[in-house]
């Protein structure tokens, strides 16, 4: 059993790897505040899935980190961006402390010439409650511009995001040539909160030949995990996620 | 004259200037080679020539002192000049090879009449370190060719234009090397010369050349007989707005609006939009403090440009009150009247340029940025960062080779247990956590950039691991193992893929 606080509920995970596949319209669901909780050291895997969620239109991306936040993840790699199919240019913002972070998504979420605000923050900080989260959705909302906010190292706490999602690192696929070496990405992906869809948890892997495809659902591959029937059902354990 | 006198203004603040017997030349690029620029007044007695080869003079001249030119700095001299010199009359304008060219009519009595003012005009030069020839006649073409081939002061009424230019060189009309060279050879040394010839001959001989050029034209201008208007370059506009207050008082805040919509008319009127805002208190003390704030483009938006303003006026120290405060624009730009979009939507681009603004006026210029990419081997370098204000938005270039999502400046090091000195990580400890490596590719070689990185620095092996947890690492090891670089090779972590 799993206590997860969304709106100060207990809830019951099952104790099964969910098999089920994802809701067509899980990716397709533009969300006005999303929220992504990587794992361990997983930051990159969340800004990968935040990069193929993106719209892909022209206005440019600001993407905001606080101080804390470049310190233990790095900074965005804007080389590397085209990889994950974003070709508008991403405007890069660090300040100093997370409320900061807060007051530059939401004045980038009045302003209707972007196509995307990504924020990230570090820890949890105390600025980031449920007003902090309902405020941002609320200028999200009334200026169509989705916000992304990628929370690291922080327990997770109430939120007012319409989609939470929870990302780790999962090892690599093949690689087609060379049996040494990694091949494409692959992320344990759990959508823990969402208003108006289940909740579920997927392998996700990111779709490279696709990744200028107008609809994320293409972009981005969700499979169930393999149900083997090996196991008696109700003892298979939740695999050890890496705490965050 | 001007470059010569300029540079020995300037290098005098940093260094000793040669004394007056060594000869000196100022150099510039010339098509093979530098070639000379300016010459002192030793290096003109020695007959050294504008426009000759360096390396040629410094082969007859052993101890010739050469320096750099610096054109841009002339030339901004010069316009300065231009604007400086409306002292003396409102219709000021650049002329070719460091003239200037000042119509004083109706002027010269405020100066005590026309010697007079061309004394003063001398020796304020003079106080600059600049020595000015002058000539005041009533056509352009005859004052230019006076001031720099006459005898100096020279003033010339109206009747006498054709007598004064009788003497001076063909070349005091401004042709070209080909056209004096020719006169030269036909014989016509003087001006005098060249108007005595009956009109037709030239004429024929001469109909091939251009206005600019063709001697019996610009001889007619000399002599006004044709039109040589001056056009002269229209004043600096200055925006700036005052608001004085019969008591002083600590909080600016309530006189911005004012001000602002003030100068924002002002804006409106000329067509311009602000770039750079700047508000100054001036404190009962003497003191005084500014504030200043920037546009991603110009903007005469009354409502926006306040808001660059909100939580700034808090830290401005006012002391015991101020006055007086004054706001102007440091710097503008054309903005012509825009129709917005019919459909009621907004200019997605000027919204951008909206928000930079406020981003910029709180967070600070240099914490909001626009990536641009370099050709460098380099992974931290490739990369860089410019200002969003000033800079703009490029077109990422194609990767070539797997780069990770994300990178750590600086590299993180790592303690790592290997199998072979040369060979990946099998084992390794970052942030007190250790990985083992599952699958890795790799090496991929960078070598240390030679025109650009320090001696001695050691090249890096990057490899691509992942661990048992299933995240992939961006690792490299700088340097290999006796290389002559230093001792036993560190490891380091650079980056995390997705």
């Amino acid at each position: 059993m799993t206590t997860d606080s969304t709106y100060g509920q207990v809830l019951t995970l099952p104790r099964r790897l969910p098999s089920t596949p994802p809701e067509p319209g899980v990716l397709a669901a533009h969300a006005p505040l999303t929220d992504v909780f990587p794992g361990a050291f997983a930051t990159a895997p969340a800004s990968a899935f935040v990069l193929s969620l993106l719209p892909r239109g022209k206005g440019p991306v600001l993407w905001v980190q606080d101080f804390l936040s470049r310190r233990e993840n790095g900074a965005p790699y804007t080389p590397s961006l085209r990889g994950f199919g974003l070709e508008q240019p991403v405007l890069l913002v660090t300040v100093s402390h997370p409320r900061d972070v807060l007051w530059t998504m939401e004045e980038g979420a009045a302003c209707a010439g972007l196509s995307a605000v990504i924020g990230e923050v570090h820890g949890g900080p105390e600025v980031l409650d449920f007003t902090a989260t309902k405020r941002l959705s609320l200028r999200a909302e009334a200026s169509n511009v989705p916000l992304y906010l990628i929370r690291s190292g922080d327990p997770g706490g109430l939120s007012a995001a319409r989609m939470r999602w929870r990302i780790s690192s999962l090892p690599s696929q093949a690689h087609p040539y060379d049996a040494q070496a990694p091949g494409a990405a692959r992320w344990d992906l759990e959508l823990f909160r969402a208003r108006g869809h289940a909740p579920g948890r997927w392998v996700a892997a990111h779709d490279p030949d696709k990744g200028q495809s107008p609809r994320a659902a293409d972009r981005l591959r969700l499979v169930p995990y393999a149900d083997d029937g090996a196991v008696a059902p109700g003892d298979h354990p939740i695999p050890q996620r890496s705490g965050g | 004259m001007l470059t010569m006198e300029r540079w020995r203004r300037v290098i005098t603040q940093y260094r000793s200037v040669p004394g007056d017997e060594v000869p000196v030349v100022l150099s510039r690029d010339g098509t093979h080679g530098p070639v000379v620029h300016g010459l002192s007044a030793a290096a003109t007695m020695r007959g050294i020539e504008a426009g000759a080869r360096v390396v040629d003079v410094q082969a007859i001249h052993p101890d010739l002192h050469v320096e750099p030119a610096d054109l841009e700095g002339d030339e901004a001299l010069i316009q300065r000049l231009v604007h400086w010199a409306r002292r003396w009359c409102p219709w000021t304008a650049r002329d070719q090879d460091h003239g200037l060219l000042l119509d004083v009519t109706g002027c010269t009595h405020l100066f005590d009449g026309e010697a007079a003012m061309l004394r003063d005009i001398r020796s304020r030069f003079a106080l600059q370190g600049l020595t000015a020839r002058c000539a005041m006649a009533p056509t352009p073409g005859a004052a230019q060719a006076l001031a720099r081939f006459g005898s100096g002061a020279q003033i010339c009424g109206a009747e006498d234009v054709s007598a004064a230019l009788a003497p001076l060189p063909v070349a005091a009309l401004r042709l070209d090397t080909q056209t004096t060279r020719l006169l030269d050879r036909l014989g016509l040394k003087t001006i005098g010369a060249l108007s005595d010839l009956p009109r037709a001959a030239l004429m024929r001989r001469f109909a091939s050349l251009k206005p600019d050029r063709n001697p019996l034209i610009l001889l007619d201008k000399a002599l006004g007989k044709a039109p040589n208007p001056v056009n002269a370059p229209p004043d600096h506009r200055h925006f700036i707005t005052r608001s004085r207050l019969p008591e002083p008082v600590i909080d600016p805040a309530p006189h911005l609006p004012a001000l602002v919509e003030d100068l924002c008319a002002q804006l409106a009127r000329a067509e311009l939009g602000a770039r750079r805002l700047r508000l100054t208190v001036y404190r009962i003390d003497g003191d005084w403090r500014g504030l200043g704030v920037a546009t991603a483009r110009a903007s005469r938006d009354a409502a926006h440009l306040r808001r660059l303003f909100d939580g700034k006026l808090e830290n401005i120290d006012s002391g015991f009150g101020f006055d007086l405060l004054t706001l102007e624009a440091l710097a503008s730009e054309p903005l012509p009247l825009m129709q917005d979009h019919l459909d009621g939507k907004r200019d997605p681009s000027a919204d951008v340029a909206g928000l930079l603004d406020r981003l910029a006026a709180k967070l600070g210029a240099d914490k909001v940025n626009w990536p641009q990419w370099r050709e460098t081997h380099k992974p931290e370098r490739v990369e860089q960062r410019v200002d969003a204000l000033h800079g703009t938005p490029t077109a990422a270039p194609a990767l070539l080779r797997d780069r990770p999502l994300r990178l750590l400046t600086p590299a993180e090091e790592v303690r790592v247990i290997y199998a072979v000195p040369e060979g990946p990580p099998s084992q390794f400890n970052w942030r007190r956590v250790t990985y083992k490596t599952t699958r890795h590719t790799g090496p991929e070689r960078i070598a240390p950039e030679w025109w650009r990185d320090r001696p001695g620095t050691r090249l890096r092996d990057y490899y691509k691991v992942e661990v048992e947890g299933g995240q992939r690492f961006w690792l490299y090891r700088e340097g290999v193992i006796y290389d002559g670089r230093g001792a036993e090779p560190r490891w380091f972590l650079h980056g995390l893929f997705a």
